[in-house]
């Protein structure tokens, strides 16, 4: 052994000086943490949106990286004024903000989409106390409450101009003011060509994200990739994405067999609008989620039968936004009617003994 | 019979156990002072029997087991009375103590004893043997051994299982009681399954130590059914309701114990320390201690003598490296961290665990977020997030609906826990909240 001080004299010396003045640190047992934390989960959240976003910028162009940059503002802004003092670090406001932008068409104005991410954060998070006591995903109430409040703007779904560099939109329209575009050519989303003219978009267009929609949620393969990559780091639980595209695989595979010319084929809903983005990134909120394997399976499966639902019989070309929502606020009755059987109980519990 | 080699959920922090599991026993020279708490055992505490002045051969009661569980406390060491007061205690208290001056020069060699011939006795004498050494569990409860080998007339037990699981990291106490004792272990086995009239007995032991694993095989005797179980190696697989579950593929009802099930554990260390007794005669007056960690020079295995303090301990294994920052009696999981140089080892510590301010520091606390890693990490399947939720509110009776007291306080959850809430500590917390009621109701 070699000393490892220069101040310190002989071995001997030094040991008995280590003892002497040692200041011991008292703490509750396990003196063990795993190395995992919240914010490490939540940035890492965000490395994994990154690749969604260039590709987003690739298809949408600039406009695609300003609407999500809005977003973000509008939502980190409001977390550092009215969060919790230094809630910005841990990341989620980021989360909700990038989330947002890439759940908005490309044109969307920019005070929209910033009023989107204020909303979002302060009426969906922080009003609840902040970081883990929302009951809803803040990014979708955020996008609920614009397409309440903007139904003819977050509607309006660009086309692929000629230059990369063009807008998509009218994304410096004025606050309060009507957006006004007219040199930018409209189109319908693959959703919406199926609901109003049943017409169907080529699947492997879909996957790769080469048609009309949200900032980032057309390249479905990618997103899948993604949130793979977060479900094998354990940073999502792999088994509500699972049975969400279980659900809509299987029950929209029976519907097309029923009547393949009435429904679209299984593949098309599962790699169209926002089906992807929503099973792996907002489905998944850890906050808004259940915290039960069983819970998570419910929760999953009530999302899928609700998108097909509300896609193939509602009066709106997608599902996915509503169907998260409404199961978020079941959340806490899923947990309640899944808690784990505690060891060493039997396996069900005689009725009434439930407190 | 035999299910699979592990029980569900559970942690996998590191083991580093490489410091010392190569590390033979050692036996310490003996301090200047011994330090013995009358109470080293759950229990009531040992009632006292010596005054100051008095002059104790090594092996000689101090105190004597007052009731039935309970056990005496025998002098580690030759010398003298000093004094008898209250000194620091393992558990954060102050606790009576017994402060004996170790006499210089002392050959430390204990007055000869009648060995008892296990062969001749009954089941009843050989409890009252085991309860007169003063064995208790030195896996770290310290429930006083003989009361385990009682079982009531009523509940049939057919199996002793030797729990050498050592799940805690950096231990390795009973690592090397088995390697380096194997037949102590098989020859305390023999006797307890004579105490218990059992006919069947399995040695758990983690696979981490297949040394271990290859010496008790050596050793199995021939003629009684004694097996070796390698587990696998995950955190608490040591704990008594998990080693069950692997071995019987049974659940220990909530709020029953093993022998409803047919089984009574014992640690590997306790059935070593009985085959001493029935060997030598020689009191639980000593015993293996791992002082490990990576702020402590010189980690070793030590064979200590009951009541040394910890200051003389870590003065023999080289003292502290300049980061050291925290100690820890038992295992860094479970274990209890002590804020004073002067606490005597006692008869149910494992091991002396020091971290450096890189493992032991402080971090930020976030909220839940429900994330659910306390769910898949809770060997009983608890809600830990919910039971977190309600602890933190302060509404005991709602915990205890969810089942707080099946809570082993293994800290698992807290151990997975991504928001670093301090979870086993505010069950543990609310345990006593509810305990204190009860007794007051």
């Amino acid at each position: 052994m070699s000393s490892r001080g220069p101040e310190t004299g002989p071995e001997g010396a030094m040991d008995l000086d280590s003892l002497a003045e040692i200041k011991l640190r008292i703490a509750a047992s396990p003196h063990l943490r795993s190395p995992h934390s919240t914010p490490r989960i939540m940035w890492n959240v965000v490395g994994s949106l990154v690749p969604i976003l260039a590709v987003a910028t690739y298809y949408f162009g600039p406009s695609a990286l300003l609407v999500v940059a809005a977003a973000t503002v509008g939502s980190v802004l409001t977390e550092r004024l009215f969060g919790r003092k230094g809630s910005t670090a841990d990341g989620s406001a980021v989360i909700t903000g990038l989330l947002l932008g890439l759940i908005l068409p490309p044109g969307f104005p920019l005070w929209m989409a910033f009023l989107g991410g204020v909303f979002g954060v302060g009426f969906g998070k922080v009003i609840f106390g902040g970081l883990g006591q929302n009951v809803f995903n803040p990014a979708l109430l955020g996008r609920a409450f614009l397409q309440a409040a903007f139904p003819i703007a977050i509607t309006t779904w660009p086309v692929q101009p000629a230059s990369w560099w063009s807008l998509r939109g009218d994304n410096f329209a004025l606050p309060l003011m009507s957006p006004n575009a007219p040199d930018v050519a409209t189109g319908a989303t693959p959703l919406g060509l199926m609901k109003f003219e049943g017409l169907s978009t080529n699947t492997l267009d879909l996957m790769m994200g080469t048609t009309g929609g949200s900032i980032g949620e057309t390249a479905g393969l990618l997103i899948l990739l993604c949130g793979g990559y977060l479900a094998l780091r354990k940073y999502l639980d792999w088994r509500i994405p699972l049975s969400i595209f279980l659900t809509v695989f299987v029950f929209s595979g029976v519907l097309y067999l029923i009547g393949p010319d009435r429904f679209p084929n299984p593949l098309f809903m599962l790699f169209s609008g926002g089906l992807m983005l929503g099973a792996m990134y907002m489905a998944t909120d850890m906050v808004t989620s259940p915290v039960t394997a069983a819970g998570s399976w419910i929760f999953g499966i009530g999302i899928g039968l609700l998108v097909v639902f509300i896609r193939v019989w509602g009066g709106l070309p997608e599902g996915v936004m509503y169907a998260i929502l409404f199961m978020n606020a079941l959340v806490p009755f899923i947990n309640r009617v899944t808690q784990p059987r505690v060891f060493g109980q039997p396996r069900r519990k005689p009725k009434g003994a439930e407190a | 019979m035999l299910g699979s080699s592990t029980f569900r959920h559970g942690v996998h922090p590191p083991e580093t156990k490489h410091l010392t599991e190569k590390v033979p026993v050692r036996r310490m020279p003996f301090p200047e002072e011994i330090v013995l708490p009358l109470r080293q055992h759950a229990g009531r505490p040992a009632r006292l029997l010596v005054k100051v002045g008095d002059h104790v051969e090594r092996g000689d009661k101090v105190a004597e087991a007052d009731g039935f569980v309970s056990v005496p406390i025998h002098a580690s060491a030759t010398g003298t009375v000093k004094d008898i007061r209250l000194c620091p205690h393992p558990d954060g208290s102050m606790a009576e103590s017994v402060v004996i001056a170790v006499e210089k020069f002392s050959p430390q060699i204990p007055r000869p004893r009648i060995v008892p011939q296990w062969e001749g006795l009954s089941p009843q004498q050989v409890v009252e043997e085991v309860q007169k050494a003063g064995v208790v569990g030195l896996g770290g409860a310290a429930f006083p051994t003989h009361v385990k080998l009682l079982p009531p007339a009523d509940i049939p037990v057919h199996t002793l299982i030797v729990n050498g699981a050592e799940c805690e990291p950096y231990l390795t106490t009973d690592h090397r009681t088995m390697v380096e004792y194997p037949e102590r272990v098989q020859f305390g086995i023999r006797i307890m399954m004579k105490a218990l009239g059992v006919d069947k007995a399995v040695i758990g032991v983690e696979k981490n130590k297949p040394d271990a694993i290859a010496r008790l095989r050596e050793t199995l005797p021939d003629d009684i059914d004694v097996s070796v179980l390698p587990l696998t190696v995950k955190y608490p697989q040591g704990a008594e309701k998990m080693l069950i579950k692997v071995v019987t593929g049974r659940e220990v009802p909530s709020g029953k114990l093993p022998m409803n099930v047919g089984v009574v554990v014992q640690n590997v260390g306790s059935i070593a320390c009985i085959g001493e007794i029935f060997d030598t005669g020689y009191p639980l007056i000593e015993r293996v201690v791992t002082v490990t960690g990576p702020g402590v020079r010189k980690p070793s295995n030590l064979l200590v003598p009951v009541g040394t303090r910890l200051r003389d301990v870590l003065e023999f294994c080289g003292g502290l490296t300049e980061d050291a920052s925290q100690i820890v009696f038992g295992g860094p999981m479970m274990g209890a961290a002590q804020p004073d140089l002067d606490t005597p080892l006692i008869k149910g510590t494992t091991g002396v665990v020091v971290l450096t301010k890189k493992e032991a520091r402080s971090v930020e606390r976030y909220p839940c977020i429900h994330c659910g890693r306390c769910l898949e990490a809770c060997p009983v399947f608890l809600n830990p997030s919910l039971l977190g939720t309600q602890a933190q509110a302060g509404r005991y009776e709602e915990m205890e609906a969810a089942n707080l007291m099946d809570c082993m306080l293994c800290g698992c959850c807290s151990y997975v826990c991504p928001s670093h809430i301090p979870l086993s500590q505010m069950f543990a917390l609310g345990k006593n909240m509810l305990r204190k009621r009860k007794a007051a109701a």
